[in-house]
């Protein structure tokens, strides 16, 4: 049952893979007869469907494997979220039918997936805290809601790749080149996990870990950044160039932070690579796929998307977490980090719901905070886990 | 202040932009320019009086300015507090001054410094979520009462200018039979679900009036929440307590002042086993044991009609397993697991012959309530002279000495008697430590085993704030889900001389409206309505 859950995860990864060159074709030919769907595009919408049912296929025979919930540490989480980000763009192109959409919808939720094998993924039991219905549930609808969160990010993206003048450069054009670094630094940092996987590189470390006992730290990739007072244990292997700061207080934090580093060090190099031979900011070279685009539209989108998303995440994230946070911790709201994150997730797009309804922020800035929307989301669902110790650290 | 009569008779409230009946704008703006149809075009307390303190004080909460701010303000204190870790997340005993220095550094004495290792507690955090209660009840008020009635006083027949400055709009030819024209329109809106109503040559169609009102159910969930959690303070409505019972102990609930009585029976705590095929791989990669289940079976007791200081007789009410996730509840009551502990209970000892280890006899001391003296028959005897549940020796006094009561490292004094050593000798017996003080007994008293026991950690709670938050809750949800996934739209038709005017009102997805009236006047044969607002921004 395992090996089928894993077979069906790639068979999925593949499918979306094709989806999104359909939809890349579709933006590139004539459109015959005028209409905004071609032929292409529904081939590329029918294939996303086939894919994520491929991966509710994942999604339950792993879950028979495992006799829980698949949802329980960074691995499962993050696949889920991918897979939501696919059901959200299912939900969204079917009202829209807009084919950009899939051109970047597609990719971001491949990048989460990837992202997400990167961590172990054996299957885990479930410590006494985790084993509640409502924390299936909690988790399920928050991500959901994150899902359909991350379509308003995709459409602000759009938005801006579509409108910004790219004639000169500007701190507009810095910013943007910025955001699409960054998804080139995870798909920098998925190359280089792979890289290093296959060659079986390791460098070991005697530290203090983060409950203060003497533990060994293996590295998979090259150290630049060491841990805390580390003593390394293996010869002839590169670095550390620095130590991790020891407020960083994550499990393997120092680990973490090196992968992190080699992240946007390998983003740095793929964006380089991609810059020179287009000769010119990658925003620039995006835009002319995105000329017959109605961008009234991509805006409408993005508010929408919030709009569905926004009560799905609440229920999920808040609500059910503090039903599920009363049982478990015996009280409702406990200012957890990761709590803290998933109410600022609230409040900020709260604060964006007031700002687009009742002071115009339409079209440019909506779309600038969408995009901050979903560093936050992202911020929660990684950073939080590097940086802080909480309830949530589990994976 | 007067009431503002209108060319169609309609008394408007004093600052009114667009009359509530007709729709004719009193505040004529320039003549190209849409209509603002934001609340109707109501006169809102805020923008029509500010002169006073209390109107410059209703106006600024009323502001939806102000009102993000708020959120932003608590939005980025938020993040900060989870910077390092709050003070209930430091370990108990640090003293918080010295800590957040010593771990974090001169940013950590700051963060001290400051307050933010207390932050959600701290005044100003909690005086930003009153300001944004405040803020959201002022700001409802000040746009829901007029809105409410704008919408209630709304007429059929709209004044041109209004149906002409709507964001979708379009002028049709007349159709040569106007009543079968209207027929048709009316049946088409109604296919679409929407409600008509008809005054002569003019039509309304309106549908989902209600998700106007979501915004402010929703923030009236958001303020029966705050509500709720600050109510937490009123005496009685909250009970947070620890509690720590051993095996085989019946001790009071606290809180429930003598009420209950809680009966431990028996812990359990379990990790997974590592040949359980399906997680092994997992089990072995972090090497430590993998907690399974944490586990008190308890009875409950109900104090009967209790005496003053007589003891209470108790009656059973139920046999429960609390576990993690499982709280036993009753009465209003929970009773969580949270914590536990191990400790030694009983040790037990064999006294024997010091050269040949020949027992004579053996004996057990329970740590908690150890007895002085035990007799082993055959005229052997062991007196306890010394307890030192927590053993430490003390440098200054240069004698044993303990550190708590709690039997963590449990050290004792024997004196040791035999029909052979009538004078009795005297052995120190610690864990492994085994001091003959005399150098020359001839008897020994040897570690012979000990039994563990186990202290479950209880919290209990009683909470009769939690259905009212909820209630909140729940309020806010069914808010959102009316505001956010339906929409207000209004279509007005008006038949005149020589044309037909349409025009179209959402408030929100646009995208939505455009597709439902495009589809009706295709099958009219009606022009398409045109959005205004993007013709004008072509322009
Ligand atoms: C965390 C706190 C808050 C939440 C979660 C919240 C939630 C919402 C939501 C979901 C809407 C509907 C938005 C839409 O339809 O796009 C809304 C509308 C609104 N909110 Fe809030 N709100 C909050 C605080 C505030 C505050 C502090 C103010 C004070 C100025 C305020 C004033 C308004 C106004 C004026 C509207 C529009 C009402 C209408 O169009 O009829 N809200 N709110």
């Amino acid at each position: 049952m395992a090996q089928l859950s894993s077979s069906l995860l790639y068979i999925a990864f593949f499918i979306y893979f094709t989806a999104t060159i359909l939809f890349v074709v579709s933006l590139t030919v004539k459109e015959k007869d005028g209409t905004k769907s071609n032929k292409w595009g529904k081939w590329g919408y029918i294939l996303s469907i086939i894919g994520f049912i491929c991966q509710l296929g994942y999604f339950i025979t792993r879950w028979i494997a495992a006799g829980h919930a698949p949802v329980s540490n960074l691995f499962e989480f993050t696949t889920f979220f991918g897979m939501m980000m696919v059901f959200g763009f299912i939900i969204i192109y079917a009202i829209y039918r807009l084919n950009v959409l899939g051109v970047f919808a597609m990719p971001v939720a491949l990048l989460v997936i990837a992202y997400a094998s990167m961590f172990p993924r054996e299957i885990e039991p479930l410590i006494p805290a985790l084993q509640s219905n409502w924390l299936k549930i909690h988790v399920t609808t928050a991500a959901l809601g994150e899902g359909i969160l991350a379509i308003s990010f995709v459409a602000g993206l759009i938005y801006l790749v579509a409108t910004i003048d790219q004639s000169k450069g500007s701190k507009k054009t810095g910013w943007l080149e910025f955001v699409l670094y960054t998804l080139l630094s995870t798909l920098g940092f998925i190359l280089v996990s792979i890289g290093f996987g296959t060659a079986n590189y390791q460098a070991s470390f005697e530290w203090v870990n983060e409950s203060g006992n003497q533990a060994e730290l293996v590295y998979h990739m090259p150290a630049i950044a060491g841990p805390h007072d580390g003593v390394q244990l293996t010869e002839g292997t590169f670095g550390p160039l620095f130590e991790a700061p020891a407020w960083m207080e994550g499990v393997d934090a120092p680990k973490k932070l090196n992968t992190f580093i080699w992240a946007l060090f390998s983003g740095l190099i793929l964006y380089l690579l991609l810059r020179l031979s287009l000769r010119k900011r990658l925003g620039a070279a995006l835009k002319p796929l995105m000329k017959n685009i109605n961008t009234q539209l991509v805006d409408e989108i993005s508010y929408r998307s919030i709009a569905i998303g926004f009560p799905v995440f609440t229920l999920g994230a808040l609500i059910f977490a503090m039903i599920w946070a009363q049982a478990a911790w015996t009280r409702f709201w406990g200012w957890d980090p990761k709590e803290v994150w998933a109410l600022i997730t609230f409040l900020f797009y709260a604060a964006y719901l007031h700002l687009r309804l009742a002071r115009d922020w339409h079209g440019e800035k909506s779309a600038w905070l969408c995009v901050l929307g979903f560093v936050i989301i992202m911020f929660n669902l990684i950073a939080v886990n590097i940086v802080i110790v909480g309830l949530h650290s589990y994976a | 202040m007067d009431k503002v009569k209108c060319d169609c008779g309609h008394l408007n409230p004093y600052g009114t932009i667009i009359c509530e009946a007709c729709g004719k704008p009193i505040q004529e703006e320039s003549p190209e320019k849409l209509l603002n149809m934001r609340y109707e075009g109501t006169a809102r307390r805020s923008q029509t009086y500010n002169t006073n303190v209390v109107d410059k004080i209703w106006n600024f909460f009323s502001s939806v300015k102000v009102g993000v701010w708020l959120i932003v303000i608590t939005l980025i204190a938020s993040a900060i507090g989870t910077i390092f870790p709050q003070q209930m997340y430091i370990p108990p005993t640090a003293n918080p001054a010295a800590y957040y220095e010593k771990e974090y550094g001169m940013l950590g004495e700051i963060y001290y410094i400051l307050g933010f290792h207390n932050l959600y507690s701290s005044w100003w955090f909690v005086l930003l979520l009153g300001l944004i209660g405040v803020s959201i009840t002022v700001a409802s008020i000040d746009r829901g009462v007029p809105l409410f009635r704008s919408l209630r006083n709304q007429r059929v027949a709209k004044h041109d200018n209004f149906l002409k400055k709507q964001r979708m709009f379009a002028v049709s030819k007349r159709p040569e039979d106007e009543e079968q024209f209207m027929e048709e329109i009316l049946f088409r809106l109604k296919e679409k679900r929407y409600r008509v109503r008809r005054e002569d040559n003019s039509i309304l169609a309106e549908k989902g009036r209600f998700s106007r009102w979501g915004p402010y159910v929703n923030h009236v969930g958001l303020i029966i929440f705050l509500l709720g959690s600050m109510l937490r303070i009123v005496p009685g409505l909250y009970l947070d307590e620890d509690m720590w019972i051993r095996e085989g102990e019946t001790k009071a609930i606290k809180g429930t002042d003598q009420e209950y009585y809680l009966k431990h029976d028996k812990f359990t705590f379990e990790v997974y086993d590592k040949k359980e095929e399906r997680f092994s791989e997992a089990l072995n990669r972090v090497q430590q044991p993998v907690p399974k289940n944490y586990q008190s079976d308890v009875t409950l007791y109900k104090a009967d009609e209790k005496l003053p200081g007589a003891k209470p007789d108790l009656s059973e009410v139920k046999d429960y397993s609390i576990q993690v996730n499982k709280p036993l509840e009753f009465d209003g009551y929970s009773l969580y697991q949270v914590d536990y502990r191990q400790e030694m209970r009983y040790m037990h000892f064999e006294l024997q012959n010091a050269e040949t280890e020949e027992a004579v006899g053996s004996f057990s001391v329970d740590l908690l309530n150890p007895k002085d003296d035990f007799d082993l028959g055959d005229g052997n005897r062991v007196e306890l002279e010394g307890y030192y549940p927590d053993f430490y020796f003390d440098k200054e006094t240069k004698k044993p000495a303990t550190k708590t009561n709690i039997p963590n490292n449990p050290a004792f004094i024997f004196k040791m008697f035999t029909p052979e050593t009538p004078e009795g000798e005297v052995a120190f017996i610690g864990i492994r430590q085994n001091l003959d003080p005399s150098g020359d007994n001839q008897y020994k008293v040897a570690f012979n085993g000990i039994d563990t026991e186990f202290i479950t950690g209880l919290t209990v709670k009683k909470d009769y704030t939690l259905p009212i938050i909820l209630i909140g809750g729940i309020i806010f949800m069914i808010g959102v889900v009316q505001g956010l996934y339906w929409n207000h739209r209004r279509v007005w038709v008006k038949v005149k001389e020589e044309d037909v005017w349409m025009a179209a009102h959402t408030n929100k997805n646009w995208h939505g409206i455009r597709r439902e009236l495009d589809d009706i006047t295709v099958k009219l044969n009606m022009k398409q309505l045109v959005d205004q607002q993007e013709e004008s921004k072509k322009a």
